[in-house]
């Protein structure tokens, strides 16, 4: 590729942003129709916003904030799973931290911990096992959650517990695919997204096959990216030079990170422990067919949900967050009503508020408050 | 969670449970390196290899001028200093 070397000069930067208001130019987008370019990852969501490069853009190019971001995407019904388990008094819930700040029905996991719930914080889903290891009286259940970039932790985790006999270990499986969302999105009528930034951590474990969908039945570039600025910039001229030409092709430019067959090893462990869980709920979009992963019957002894004959609960979205909305591009965080009003950092209402690869939260911090897109 | 965190492997802990130790910006940890490890070769030639460490575990090799390089920008966005408070304070570590 042409930008090994330099695409990480600053200076390149501005080289970059010439260059795409060039072709914007010449495809001859406008303010009021501009080109519409959906960042899929919450971490390149984070990076537009930290870099401000959503405002280094001519008028005439929009970013749309995607649903990948899986703290964003996860359903009240799921955190008042979570929470209920959490209440056994003989369960340890071990999770990732931005889970435990998530508003549920009832409250967090935060919250429930504050009213004597054993929540513990980890980095990895390892520590959750070594959790176990050192608690053989208690049972230590982690929510596991996240995209193929973490649902090989969770699948080598369990596939450790099962080598080491640990008996008192299980998961709360909310583990998703990007794939079936994308699909879906594309085939709702009015998702007026003209190109796709590629997901890099997901791509690093499934390649870039997966992709090829888009461009083929949806006509639609899609390019892997890294999460620099300069990779988003070098990523997003690459989708628009696609548009110029009238392409629809899976390009990768983060080939230092990710092969395009993937990860074999990882998708190995994967396809071992999980099959698909054809009824899955995202926070914002609904149901969506077979975007969820469960774990297979032979590793049903580590299903949380099996373990305490768990009923889930199932809870509406927040009627008055348009999380929906934002998820799917159609507004902008500022014009939801409750954003910056009902629904802070502080105090989160919708799940975009939460993470900082949330829309919501990365608008609300380097953008402010009174700002109408 | 999603983002990553590049850390160099010093030594191999346990060949047979294929855990490594990895150098991220002078905080060690253990990670598994199973996604990484060839098959065929001994673990021991990923020793000083740069790899890109999600929750615990080694998914990807990137070379070492691009993994100094990241830990730069990553350092001045300080999502480092987050990634690394989680991983020093984590309950089960």
């Amino acid at each position: 590729m042409q930008f090994v070397k330099e695409f990480r000069n600053p200076h390149l930067a501005e080289a970059l942003l010439a260059q795409i208001n060039h072709v914007a130019q010449r495809i001859g987008c406008t303010r009021k129709r501009p080109v519409t370019v959906m960042e899929v990852c919450g971490g390149h969501t984070h990076t537009i916003f930290r870099y401000g490069l959503d405002r280094k853009l001519p008028d005439n190019i929009e970013f749309a904030h995607g649903p990948g971001c899986p703290v964003c995407v996860l359903p009240k019904g799921r955190i008042e799973d979570a929470i209920a388990i959490a209440h056994r008094p003989d369960v340890i819930l071990a999770t990732f931290g931005d889970a435990m700040r998530v508003p549920g029905g009832s409250g967090s996991l935060l919250q429930a911990r504050a009213a004597g719930a054993d929540v513990r914080m980890v980095y990895s889903p390892l520590d959750a096992l070594a959790l176990a290891r050192a608690n053989p009286e208690r049972q230590v259940v982690f929510f596991a959650l996240g995209f193929e970039t973490t649902t090989p932790s969770t699948a080598l985790t369990i596939l450790r517990a099962h080598a080491e006999n640990i008996s008192n270990f299980s998961i709360l499986c909310q583990h998703i695919t990007i794939i079936p969302t994308l699909h879906a999105l594309l085939e709702q009528p009015d998702f007026n997204v003209d190109g796709f930034i590629g997901p890099g951590h997901v791509s690093m474990v499934i390649g870039t096959q997966p992709y090829a969908f888009i461009a083929q039945d949806f006509k639609r570039p899609l390019v892997v990216a890294g999460f620099e600025p300069l990779d988003i910039l070098q990523s997003l001229l690459m989708v628009m030079k696609q548009i110029e030409a009238g392409d629809a092709r899976i390009e990768n430019q983060y080939a230092r990170v990710v092969a395009s067959q993937g990860n074999l090893a990882a998708m190995a462990a994967i396809e071992r422990v999980y099959e698909v869980r054809q009824a899955c709920e995202w926070r914002g979009l609904g149901q969506i067919a077979g975007s969820g992963l469960q774990l297979r019957a032979e590793w049903s002894h580590f299903d949380a949900e099996k373990r305490f004959a768990m009923q889930p609960h199932h809870l509406a979205d927040q009627e008055q967050c348009r999380c929906g909305d934002v998820l799917t591009g159609r507004i902008k965080p500022p014009q939801c009503q409750a954003f910056g009003r009902a629904c802070s950092p502080d105090h989160p209402s919708g799940a975009l508020m939460v993470s900082s690869e949330g829309a919501c939260a990365a608008y609300y911090e380097y953008h402010g408050v009174g700002e109408a897109a | 969670m999603c983002l990553g965190i590049p850390g160099r492997i010093t030594a191999i802990v346990d060949e047979q449970a294929m855990l490594a130790e990895v150098d991220v910006s002078g905080v060690r940890r253990q990670v598994d390196v199973l996604c990484v490890a060839q098959q065929g070769k001994p673990l021991a030639e990923l020793v000083g290899a740069w790899v890109l460490v999600h929750v615990g575990f080694a998914m990807s090799r990137i070379n070492e001028a691009e993994a100094q390089e990241t830990l730069r920008l990553l350092a001045s966005m300080n999502e480092l200093a987050g990634e690394l408070d989680a991983m020093r304070n984590s309950a089960g570590a």
